[in-house]
């Protein structure tokens, strides 16, 4: 059955994987079905993690199901810049002692398992929205709420919807200055941010294979922002050689059948996608970086689960190398792991954004939630490599947030105001 | 605690993509693990003294896409611990509607329901049917979902159904799955 399965012509990639990992007979699953999973990987961070605690010390379960499986990252607000924040990690730790269950501090979690955990083919669940980053490498990743995730702990399984699901053949080639990042926008702004909505993303086509892991994590990380369930890459040459290299083998390797239905389908022609940036308020008023040039900044923040990866800081040094920060303006640099803090370093990155006058702080969530290292006053205007636009996100009410590429952000830094990244490339 | 089946309550309109940042910002959700302290923070991206304004019993209408962006189930902590009885919407993001279902928070996917209403009407939310009926005595039915949710909703979300139960409202699920 499970190979007949793998190998059915009509199913997606969510229709085939909830079919084969569902909890009981393997049968065919069809969009709207209900069923159970079992869980592979359960995720909490620093955010979501205390609430889960306190909702399964609620309900009296005397132990997790699986502490092996069972992570609690602490990355949002690491290390604790206040008291409050100090004691709901003390929480956490105290939790991991009581159930033995595993703990990081200082990566954020959905680079720290991309780096050390997920395989092709498992059943993830964390308890942060950003936890479709895992489906770049043929994962089943999604978000939940934290007394979602105290039941996983309780009972290692969780319902899900199968849902509909949407193709984009993406083709072309790169242009200069144009990354992952600028891709994803252009389809966030295409679609709307609910254009996605309960819906399983497949990213095809011809150009999928010159999309490095990073680049495909950035566009599963931000699929989240039209509200998609799941967003695939399925697994590929370029995904073999990455788990060869990591020594981590599959679960299962699923390819969407050549007839499978979608609600919807689009084709996005990399050739023509110029850097793009989302104004202040939404994630998808998306124009092109000409129609916002100019605009003053006070800060430019790269980093994030999005956008924090070695190739992003990579980038970024590129354009800011022989260059100053302008003054007046912040430009704060934090990497997604402790991994890539260590190899920025290692390979000069470091010295590169020091030199500049940029801040390089440690691996976290950070300015992105606007809990530490880089929080906005009231009016300020920030350009951001994260995947978050929304009022207050950042800090103060009135303050204003655009969204782009690391490289439009660091050649904005360099001019103080939103600039054009391919002028320094 | 059981969640009564009609709820009566003066409303508060809110637009399309409400987001959950705006719900209850970060800064403050990840300071506490007390949801009355959550309450006070409730709606703080339009209106930082939304706490001192809301009443018990108060409904919210919104459009499209309510709740939007984070995980974060504190926002409908929030809502709920602002004595709000239930949220109606036009559509809710995927992550916010569980969550509403896991803390026992009534809420209804009404389709066209802002165009009906006006900020503080008095409406009327009918969790036995489902439905919500606006001042002009117009009956509108909330889109279906699974008895198995509803009755997560009804007995008070998670935390109590599992005491009650000792298990979860899934357990006992029959998959709709077809068999080849």
């Amino acid at each position: 059955m499970r190979q007949g399965i793998l190998n059915d012509d009509s199913l997606t990639f969510a229709e085939k994987i909830i079919s084969i990992r569902a909890d009981g007979a393997e049968s065919i699953h069809r969009p709207g079905d209900i069923t159970v999973l079992p869980v592979d990987l359960a995720m909490a961070q620093d955010s979501t993690g205390p609430l889960a605690i306190k909702v399964f010390g609620e309900m009296g379960v005397p132990r997790v199901w699986d502490p092996s499986k069972i992570h609690l990252v602490i990355d949002h607000s690491f290390p604790a810049p206040d008291e409050k924040v100090a004691n709901l990690h003390h929480l956490m730790r105290e939790f991991v002692k009581k159930y033995g269950v595993r703990l990081v501090e200082g990566s954020i979690s959905h680079q720290h398992l991309l780096e050390n955990h997920v395989v092709p083919g498992m059943v993830l669940f964390g308890a942060d929205s950003h936890t479709c980053q895992a489906g770049a490498v043929g994962a089943f990743a999604t978000g939940i709420g934290s007394s979602e995730m105290a039941a996983v702990w309780a009972s290692g399984k969780l319902w899900v919807k199968v849902p509909e699901s949407i193709k984009v053949n993406l083709t072309g080639q790169f242009k200069k200055g144009v990354f992952a990042r600028d891709i994803v926008s252009h389809f966030i702004g295409t679609v709307g941010e609910d254009g996605g909505n309960y819906r399983s993303i497949e990213w095809k086509g011809p150009a999928v294979k010159d999309l490095s892991i990073a680049s495909r994590a950035c566009i599963s990380n931000n699929s989240m922002e039209c509200g998609c369930k799941l967003s695939i890459f399925e697994v590929d040459p370029t995904t073999q050689e990455y788990f060869r290299s990591v020594n981590r083998k599959s679960m299962y390797e699923i390819h969407a059948g050549s007839k499978a239905s979608y609600k919807d389908e689009y084709d996005i022609d990399i050739g023509k996608i110029v850097p793009e940036v989302a104004e202040p308020g939404n994630v998808d008023k998306v124009k092109e970086v000409g129609e916002v040039e100019g605009t003053p900044i006070d800060q430019a923040f790269i980093g994030s689960s999005t956008n924090g990866r070695y190739e992003d800081l990579g980038v970024a040094a590129k354009i800011l190398k022989g260059h100053k920060v302008k003054t007046g303006t912040r430009c704060v640099i934090t990497p997604a792991s402790k991994g890539i803090f260590e190899q920025a370093i290692k390979n000069g990155l470091a010295e590169i954004f020091l030199q500049s006058g940029a801040i390089f702080t440690n691996a976290t969530c950070g300015a992105c939630v606007g809990t530490h290292l880089g929080v906005l006053g009231e009016n300020e205007v920030c350009i951001s490599s994260s995947p978050r636009n929304y009022i207050g996100r950042m800090g103060a009410i009135t303050s204003k947030i655009y969204l782009s590429s690391p490289a439009t952000a660091a050649a904005s830094a360099i001019e103080g105001k939103i600039a054009d990244p391919r002028r320094y490339l | 605690m059981t969640t009564p089946s009609i709820l009566k309550g003066r409303i508060w309109v809110w637009p399309d993509d409400v987001n959950t940042d705006i719900i209850i910002p970060f800064r403050f959700k990840a300071r506490t693990n007390d949801p009355v302290e959550m309450a006070k923070y409730a709606m703080y991206g339009f209106d930082p003294e939304f706490y001192k304004k809301v009443k018990a019993g108060d409904l919210f209408v919104a459009g499209k896409n309510f709740g939007g962006g984070s995980s974060r189930e504190q926002a409908p902590v929030a809502i709920k611990y602002s004595n709000v009885a239930a949220v109606i919407a036009e559509s809710f993001a995927r992550i916010f509607y569980r969550n509403c279902f896991a803390i026992g928070l009534p809420a209804l996917e009404v389709p066209g329901i802002s165009r009906q209403v006006k900020q503080f009407d008095e409406i009327e939310v009918n969790l036995q049917d489902w439905s919500v009926r606006t001042r002009n005595g117009i009956v509108h039915p909330a889109l279906k979902v699974p008895e198995f949710l509803r009755g997560l909703m009804r007995e008070g979300g998670l935390v109590e159904f599992y005491k009650h139960h000792h298990s979860f409202p899934w357990e006992t699920l029959e998959t709709k799955a077809i068999t080849r």
